[in-house]
């Protein structure tokens, strides 16, 4: 309850404050022209929100698809590890922000330069939290595996992967949240639609309050998004997050 | 380092054998080393002539620790080893159930580990060994976070289990009455570097019961075995306590 009192308080003072400084509309927007803006062309915001999405779930499953296998080899031995890591960080300590016009040209102007970049900022976590969870799986169940001739990829997917999900799932909630901030940054170089487009495209014509209106958007799909893999976390993998024993 | 020192020990074929020794001589290890997990630094381990190396499918090993999947339920847990062995059959939950009825968990089957005492724990870990019908059981103080009755019971259960379905058993315990008791030899080890000082025959007629203890039998076994662990005058002041 307390949060939401924040909040409420929090656009009270906004709203108050615009009102008696006289701000300009182009420079501050108080809440009620952000949100008669949104209202007005609610179906142009609705396509730009659809566009983001897909790029952020694009993204956010190439990520998957990519840190999986990354750090399965990340985890099979050191001599991986050590030739891995130091090109994983070196993917990080490119800025997105640089890379993406860069991408663009090289991978032409259209979805793929947008997924690369949501790609880069959100894999990341993924691969390290990943990887940091096979690693650790405990030295009695590996053992207990091994007294059965557990295979190779029967300890993977038996007893490494499943013992991982609760650090795999710290990697997912760290990535969904990122794709949010990737997809932006690579609309913002080169896209037609999307909230980032958006917000470029507004603030060009001084359009703050349809700026202001993509950004709250965007917070709230990252909010969203976030909590989707927490209820997944909850539903399928209870026993991952120590949680209230089932009342029953 | 050297945890163990010139260990010899033949283990006849559906014999059972009982090992103590006071924490940290080497049990563990010497599990460790007859179940294939790990090599000797010298010397060998063979079973049917054959030197191990690396662990087989005919044995069965409990853990000191229970080792449970904490995101698998009991009964997936005890069906485990069926599935790494691609044994798992239609008929091998039933066969689940019987052994969980053995140990008093019937009731428990979809619990997770996390919801189970220690000691229903441990008994989870002995179903998870014994359903793979192995020729060869090493177990290591597998009633050891047991209370007192559930432990006579589930020894007993145990001896039931061996007389049907015969294996060699290699028993770890702390408990001299519980070696005694179950086994054919008790294997007395002393600590640092561990080694196995005397191998002890247990001439008590079978079936075993605990009303045994009294038998003169016993306590010349028990007695020799603390005599050992502690050393003569403290052996006589625990025996006379007992
Ligand atoms: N992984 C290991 N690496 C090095 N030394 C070890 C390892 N495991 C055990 N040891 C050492 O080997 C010796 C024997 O250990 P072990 O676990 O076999 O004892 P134990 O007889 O089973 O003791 P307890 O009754 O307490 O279980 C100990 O001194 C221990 O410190
Ligand atoms: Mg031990």
């Amino acid at each position: 309850m307390l949060p939401l009192l924040a909040v409420l308080i929090l656009g009270v003072a906004w709203e108050g404050a615009v009102l008696v400084f006289e701000i300009p509309v182009y420079m501050f927007p108080a809440l009620s022209v952000i949100w008669s803006e949104f209202l007005t062309n609610v179906g142009l915001v609705a396509g730009h929100t659809v566009a983001t999405l897909g790029t952020v779930m694009g993204g956010f499953a190439l990520s998957i698809a990519i840190s999986v296998p990354l750090a399965v080899l990340i985890a099979s031995s050191p001599l991986m590890a050590n030739a891995i890591y130091p090109l994983l960080v070196l993917t990080q300590s490119v800025p997105k922000v640089a890379l993406a016009p860069i991408l663009v040209v090289v991978l032409g102007a259209g979805e793929v330069p947008r997924l690369v970049v949501t790609f880069l900022v959100a894999f990341f976590p993924l691969v390290t939290s990943l990887a940091t969870g096979l690693l650790t799986t405990p030295a009695d169940l590996i053992e207990l595996g091994r007294s059965y001739k557990a295979t190779w990829w029967q300890e993977l997917v038996r007893i490494r992967f499943p013992s991982s999900v609760p650090f795999m799932f710290n990697g997912l909630k760290l990535a969904i949240t990122f794709a949010v901030v990737g997809a932006t940054v690579g609309e913002f170089v080169a896209a037609d639609k999307g909230l980032g487009y958006q917000i470029m495209a507004a603030t060009a014509f001084f359009n703050t309050p349809a700026a202001f209106g993509a950004l709250v958007i965007l917070s709230l799909l990252g909010i969203v998004l976030f909590q989707a893999v927490v209820i997944i976390e909850k539903v399928f993998f209870s026993w991952s997050t120590p949680m209230e024993a089932d009342l029953q | 380092m050297q945890a163990l020192l010139e260990v010899s020990l033949a283990i006849e074929r559906n014999e059972f054998v009982s090992i103590v020794g006071p924490s940290g001589c080497g049990k563990s290890t010497l599990l460790r080393l007859i179940a294939g997990l790990i090599g000797p630094s010298s010397g060998k381990v063979t079973i049917d002539g054959s030197a191990i190396d690396g662990p087989r499918r005919d044995v069965g090993v409990v853990f000191q620790a229970p080792t449970l999947l904490p995101w698998a339920n009991v009964l997936d847990n005890v069906l485990f080893p069926l599935k790494i062995l691609h044994r798992l059959a239609p008929d091998s939950p039933a066969k689940g159930r019987e052994l969980l009825r053995l140990v008093g968990l019937s009731d428990f089957e979809r619990k997770m580990p996390s919801e189970l005492s220690g000691g229903m724990q441990q008994r989870t870990s002995i179903c998870r060994a014994l359903i793979t019908d192995p020729d060869i059981l090493l177990m290591d103080e597998p009633f050891g976070a047991l209370d007192a009755l559930t432990r006579e019971e589930m020894s007993l259960e145990l001896l039931r289990i061996w007389q049907e379905q015969p294996k060699t058993i290699f028993f770890v315990t702390h408990s001299v009455p519980e070696a005694v008791l179950l086994a054919d030899r008790v294997c007395v080890m002393t600590a640092r570097p561990g080694r196995i000082i005397e191998i002890i025959d247990v001439p008590l007629p079978r079936p075993r019961s605990y009303e045994q203890e009294s038998l003169q039998e016993f306590q010349n076994c028990a007695k020799r075995i603390r005599q050992h662990i502690f050393g003569d005058a403290a052996a006589s002041a625990r025996t006379g306590a007992a």
